[in-house]
C-alpha cells in the first residue's frame, strides 16, 4: 500500500483496509501525521497536532480490529476543527483570547467519535470565533488553499477543508453557523455536510451563535459522510435544543435511487447574479441528475435577499452575549497590570479579539440596544421565520432544492478582506439554509481554471438522507469528487 | 410603593447545572464548567425549578404561563460569569395574581401581584480575603432564584411587612424555600414614592435594593419615606435612582442612578427551548399543594374557634401551626392551647433560641398541663410551675404535680378552716374590713387572700377562697 493510496483514500476504502488487515491503523496514522508535517508549513491548516496520543489510541484501534471489535470508525484518523473542546488538548477556536486554554472537558462530538474508535490526529485552523469566509480571521494566520497557495480556502471550516483536500486526514470535522462547512467545502473541492440543527449535540462546541451553529462532517465523498454524520449525530441531555429524532444509518440507508426525485432551482440562486461559469458547473452536475432520473424544477424563495441581512443581526446579536464571557477574568487572555476593572475588560478583550470579532461584537451590542431592538434584532426574528417559511412551502412541491454553494471559487487573499460586505456576500447561498435550521451539502461539481466549485443541495428538516443519496448518485456517475489538487510543490 | 422579593428556591441542584446549592461550601466548591462559563457549556433547565415556579404561582391563585420563555439579561460584571444572567424577560412562568395578605387587624389586604419569573443568580465578590484584589465566589452562581413582583400597591410600611410575612410564610408551607433571610434566601428591593394628598398619580420613585430583614425593610422605607418628604417639602424633586439601606446608620444611600444603568439588551435565550405547561402538568401540581395559610386560618376560626388574631399569629410558622393542632388532638381545649402556645411556649423557646420543632415540652405534655387547669386540679399560678417542670424535662404535667406536691386544694372543708384561722390571727384586719365602705373592702379582702395562698403554698383554689372568706368576713359583723 503507497502512501499515496493511504493519503487519498476514502474513509469507507480505508475502513475496508482496515478490516482486511491490509493497513494497520498505525500505519495510517503514521502516514497521516508525516503528511501533516510536510505539507503544514504551507498551508497552515493545522493548529495543535496530538502525534503520540493519536499513535496510542491508533495502536488501541488496531488491538481492537485484531479482536474483531469493530465500531463504525475503528482506526479512522480525524481532525477536529478547533471549535470543539478537547480535554486536555488545547482549543483556540482560532484566537489569542483562547490560545493557552485547554479544555477539562470533551465536546459530545469528540467524545462520539472517539466512542467510534476515531483516532485524533490534532486540530484544525479556523477564522476566529468561526466568524469569517476566507479563514483569514485566525489569530494563528490564514489557512493557504492547496488548490492555488495564494487563494484562501474559505470559511471558516478552512483548515479542515484544505486538511481535507491535501490529504492530511480522510475525515475532518467542522462547523456551519452560516456556511462555514459548505463554503470551504466547495472552494477546496470536498464534500461537506451540515446537518439540520438539533441533529448534533452543541455541547463542547465553542457557541458563535447557538440558534444557527451547527457541527457537520467533511469528506472526500457522501459515503464518507454518512458514516461520519451516524457516528456525531443524537440527541444529547447536556443540549436542550439537540433533536429527540431517531438517528437512521445513513450510511446503510444510502442508495442510487433518484429516479423520480424533484430537485427545486430556485429562481432568486440562478439569476443573473450568478457567475456564469458557476452556472455552468452547477448546472451540469444538475444535468447529470436529470440524467439519472431525477426532475428539475424551478421554484422560488421570495424572500431570499433578506437573508444575508437577517443573518448579519442574529449571529452578530447572540455572538455579542456568547462571546461576554471572555472577559479576562476567569479564563483566557487578560491584559497585562490592568490598573482597574474597565481596564481589564477594556484591554483584554481589545487585545483578545480580532477585528471581525469585534465588529461583530459591536453590530450585535448595536441590534439588541435599547431603541434598536424591534427595528433590527426583532424585525431580523420575523424576517427568519418568513425565509423558513419559503423554504416549507417550496418543499411542497420537491423534495431536494439545488444551487451553487459559493459565488465562485477562491480568491486571492487580501480581495475581500477590506470589504466586510464582498466576504458576507461569500455566504449568500448558504445563510438561509441556516435561518431555516435545514440540512446543506456541498459536493465538488468540477473546475473552473483549476479551482473547485461546489453543486449545494438542500434538504427537508432531517431528511439528510435525501441529500446524501442525490450527491452519491452524483459522485457515482461522475468523478469531479475524485479531483486532487497538485501538493508537489508544497511537499514532494 | 412596589416590592420585588428575589426567592431562593430550595432545589437541590442549580437552575442549569448540577452543581449542588447548599450554603455555605468553601469557595467555588460547588461551581462547576456550566457555572463559570466556561466556553462550549450549555444550560439544562432543571425541572424542580419550574416546578416549585408552578407551585408558587398556583399558592397565590395566579395564571401560569402556558409557554414562558428565558431572555439572556447582559451585562459586565466579575461575579456573572457569562456575561449575561438567564432570566425571563417577554414571557415569565408566572403571570398576574391577587395575594390575600391577613393584616393585624383580622381583614385581608388583596396585593397585586405582576408576576414572578425564574432566573439565575450571581456569584459574589469577596472583597476582604485578599489585599488589593478581589475574590470571586461562584458557588451561588445558577442558584435558581424566583422573582415575585408585585403592583404599587403599598401603602405603609405595615403593609409591605405584613405582605414578606404572608409571603414567607407561604413559600415555607409550599416548601419551595427555606426563607431563610439571614443566608440570603428571600431578599427584597422596595420601589417607593410619594404622591400628593388625593392625587392618583405616583411621583418619582427610588429603588431600594436587597433588604435581607422584614425589621430592616420597615425601617428602610420610614427612612426613604422621611428622605423624600423632606426633598418635597423643600420643594425639590426626587432623582430615579438605586438606593442601598445603611441598617447601622439607618439611612438610605445612593447606589447608582438610573441615567447611566446598563441597557441590559434581553433577547430570548437560543440555548433553551420555551417551558410549555399544559393543563394536565398544572393539575398534578396542584395535587401535590399542601393545605396553605390562607385556608388554615380559615380552618382554625371556624373549627377551633380562634378568633382572627390567634389564628393569624399561629398559622404563619407552619410549624407552630402544626404544634397546635397536635395539642388539640391529644386533647387540649383549643383557646387555652393558642394562649399556652402563643404566650409562656413561643416567651420560652425565644428566651433560648430554640425553634418549635425542637420545643422541650412536648405537644402531648401540654395538652396535659391544659387538661389539668381545666378539670380544676390546678390554679393558673400553679400551672405556671408546671409548665417550669415540663421545660425542665421533670416528666409530663401529672408526675409533676405529683413530685412536686401542686394539687389545688379544692375541699372545702380544708378551706374553710383555713379561712377561719386566718380570721382568727388577724382580728385588727377583721375590723378595719368590717369598718370600710365596698370598695375598700375589696382591696382589703386581698390581704386576707395572700395570706391564705401563702399558707397553702398556693395550693388554695383562689375562687373557692374568695366565696369562702367574704361569707365569713361577712358573718362577723
Amino acid at each position: 500500500m503507497t502512501d499515496n493510496a493511504l493519503l487519498s483514500g476514502s474513509v469507507s476504502s480505508l475502513r475496508q483496509q482496515l478490516r482486511d488487515r491490509a493497513v494497520s491503523s498505525e500505519e495510517l496514522t503514521r502516514a497521516c501525521l508525516e503528511r501533516i508535517e510536510a505539507c503544514n508549513g504551507a498551508l497552515n491548516a493545522v493548529i495543535t497536532m496530538c502525534s503520540e496520543q493519536a499513535l496510542d489510541s491508533a495502536r488501541e484501534a488496531d488491538k481492537a480490529i485484531a479482536k474483531g471489535d469493530i465500531a463504525s470508525l475503528t482506526g479512522i484518523p480525524l481532525l477536529h476543527k478547533d471549535i470543539f473542546c478537547t480535554n486536555g488538548v488545547r482549543t483556540t477556536c482560532g484566537s489569542r483570547m483562547l490560545e493557552q486554554f485547554v479544555p477539562a472537558y470533551d465536546a459530545t462530538v469528540v467524545t462520539k467519535m472517539r466512542g467510534e474508535g476515531a483516532v485524533m490526529l490534532g486540530k484544525c485552523n479556523m477564522d476566529e470565533f468561526a466568524m469569517g469566509s476566507s479563514n483569514e480571521t485566525s489569530f494563528f494566520g490564514a489557512v493557504r488553499n492547496p488548490w492555488d497557495l495564494n487563494c484562501v480556502p474559505g470559511g471558516s471550516s478552512g483548515g479542515s477543508a484544505a486538511a481535507l483536500a491535501a490529504g492530511m486526514a480522510p475525515l475532518v470535522t467542522g462547523t456551519d453557523t452560516g456556511g462555514s462547512i459548505r463554503q470551504p467545502a466547495s472552494l477546496c473541492g470536498v464534500t461537506g455536510l451540515k446537518p439540520t440543527y438539533g441533529r448534533v449535540s452543541r455541547l463542547g462546541i465553542i457557541a458563535f451563535a447557538s440558534s444557527l451553529d451547527q457541527a457537520g462532517p467533511m469528506a472526500r465523498t457522501a459515503e464518507d459522510c454518512a458514516i461520519a454524520l451516524t457516528a456525531m449525530s443524537g440527541i444529547d441531555a447536556g443540549d436542550s435544543t439537540s433533536a429527540d429524532i431517531p438517528v437512521p444509518d445513513f450510511h446503510a440507508g444510502l442508495h442510487h435511487d433518484v429516479q423520480g426525485l424533484r430537485i427545486g432551482l430556485p429562481r432568486e440562486y440562478f439569476n443573473e447574479d450568478l457567475d456564469p461559469d458557476v452556472r455552468e458547473r452547477v448546472m451540469a452536475a444538475l444535468s447529470a441528475l436529470e440524467q439519472a432520473g431525477a426532475t428539475l424544477v424551478d421554484i422560488e424563495l421570495p424572500h431570499s435577499h433578506y437573508a444575508i441581512a437577517t443573518y448579519y443581526v442574529i449571529a452578530p446579536a447572540e455572538a455579542s452575549a456568547n462571546l461576554a464571557r471572555y472577559d479576562g477574568v476567569r479564563f483566557g487572555y487578560r491584559c497585562e497590570d490592568p490598573v482597574d476593572l474597565e481596564d481589564l475588560y477594556l484591554r483584554s478583550r481589545s487585545e483578545g479579539f480580532g477585528e471581525e470579532v469585534q465588529r461583530r461584537i459591536l453590530v450585535g451590542t448595536y441590534a439588541l440596544s435599547a431603541g434598536f431592538y424591534d427595528a433590527y434584532f426583532n424585525k431580523a426574528q420575523q424576517v427568519r421565520r418568513v425565509i423558513t417559511e419559503d423554504f416549507t412551502r417550496a418543499f411542497e412541491s420537491v423534495d431536494v432544492i439545488a444551487g451553487p454553494s459559493a459565488p465562485g471559487v477562491a480568491f486571492q487573499f487580501g480581495a475581500k478582506q477590506q470589504d466586510p460586505v464582498a466576504m458576507y456576500m461569500e455566504d449568500i447561498y448558504t445563510l438561509a439554509v441556516n435561518l431555516a435550521g435545514l440540512p446543506g451539502l456541498s459536493t465538488p461539481a468540477g473546475l473552473i481554471n483549476g479551482m473547485p466549485v461546489g453543486l449545494q443541495l438542500i434538504g427537508k428538516p432531517f431528511d439528510e438522507q435525501t441529500i446524501l443519496n442525490a450527491a452519491h448518485r452524483l459522485q457515482s456517475d461522475t468523478d469531479w469528487h475524485m479531483a486532487r489538487p497538485q501538493l508537489e510543490t508544497v511537499a514532494p | 410603593m412596589g416590592l420585588e422579593v428575589h426567592l431562593q428556591l430550595a432545589t437541590q441542584s442549580k437552575i442549569f447545572s448540577g452543581s449542588a446549592t447548599a450554603f455555605g461550601a468553601a469557595p467555588n466548591e460547588q461551581a462547576d464548567a456550566v457555572d463559570l462559563g466556561m466556553p462550549g457549556m450549555l444550560p439544562v433547565l432543571n425541572e424542580e425549578a419550574v416546578r416549585y415556579a408552578v407551585k408558587f404561582g398556583l399558592g397565590i391563585g395566579a395564571r401560569i404561563g402556558e409557554r414562558s420563555v428565558f431572555d439572556r439579561k447582559n451585562y459586565f460584571y466579575p461575579d456573572l460569569p457569562k456575561g449575561y444572567q438567564v432570566s425571563q424577560f417577554f414571557a415569565p412562568i408566572v403571570c398576574e395574581g391577587v395575594f390575600e395578605v391577613p393584616l393585624e387587624d383580622g381583614s385581608l389586604f388583596p396585593v397585586r401581584i405582576t408576576r414572578a419569573h425564574l432566573e439565575e443568580d450571581a456569584g459574589k465578590s469577596v472583597h476582604d480575603a485578599f489585599s488589593r484584589e478581589t475574590g470571586i465566589d461562584l458557588n451561588r452562581a445558577g442558584t435558581p432564584l424566583l422573582e415575585i413582583v408585585t403592583e404599587p400597591d403599598f401603602r405603609s410600611a405595615e403593609q409591605a411587612v405584613a405582605y414578606l410575612k404572608a409571603l414567607h410564610s407561604l413559600v415555607t408551607y409550599l416548601g419551595i424555600s427555606d426563607g431563610n433571610m439571614a443566608e440570603g434566601s428571600m431578599r427584597c428591593d422596595i420601589n417607593i414614592s410619594l404622591r400628593e394628598k388625593g392625587s392618583d398619580a405616583l411621583g418619582t420613585r427610588t429603588e431600594i435594593k436587597n433588604v435581607n430583614s422584614f425589621r430592616f425593610v420597615e425601617r428602610a422605607i420610614h427612612s426613604e419615606y422621611e428622605r423624600q418628604a423632606d426633598i418635597l417639602d423643600s420643594g425639590g424633586s426626587i432623582t430615579q435612582e438605586t438606593r442601598l439601606y445603611d441598617a447601622e446608620q439607618n439611612v438610605t444611600r445612593s447606589m447608582r442612578s438610573k441615567e447611566v444603568a446598563n441597557d441590559y439588551r434581553y433577547f430570548p435565550e437560543p440555548d433553551l427551548l420555551p417551558i410549555v405547561i399544559d393543563a394536565e402538568y398544572i393539575e398534578a401540581v396542584r395535587a401535590t399543594l399542601p393545605e396553605l395559610p390562607g385556608a388554615k386560618r380559615a380552618r382554625f376560626t371556624a373549627d377551633y374557634g380562634l378568633n382572627d388574631y390567634d389564628a393569624a399569629l399561629l398559622v404563619p410558622n407552619h410549624a407552630l401551626a402544626d404544634y397546635f393542632e397536635a395539642v388539640v388532638t391529644a386533647g387540649g381545649a383549643a383557646k387555652p392551647a393558642a394562649n399556652w402556645i402563643l404566650g409562656d411556649l413561643t416567651a420560652a423557646l425565644n428566651r433560648n433560641e430554640i425553634d418549635i420543632t425542637a420545643s422541650p415540652i412536648s405537644a402531648a405534655q401540654l395538652a396535659g398541663l391544659i387538661a389539668r387547669i381545666e378539670d380544676g386540679t390546678l390554679s393558673s399560678k400553679l400551672a405556671k410551675q408546671v409548665f417550669d417542670g415540663l421545660w425542665a424535662g421533670e416528666g409530663d404535667a401529672d408526675q409533676i404535680i405529683e413530685a412536686r406536691g401542686l394539687k389545688q386544694v379544692s375541699d372545702s372543708g380544708a378551706l374553710e378552716s383555713m379561712v377561719e384561722a386566718v380570721i382568727a390571727d388577724n382580728p385588727d384586719q377583721v375590723a378595719q374590713y368590717l369598718a370600710a365602705d365596698e370598695t375598700k373592702q375589696k382591696k382589703l379582702s386581698g390581704f386576707f387572700v395572700g395570706q391564705i395562698m401563702k399558707a397553702s403554698k398556693g395550693q388554695a383554689n383562689p375562687q373557692m377562697i374568695n366565696e369562702l372568706l367574704l361569707k365569713k368576713l361577712n358573718d362577723q359583723s
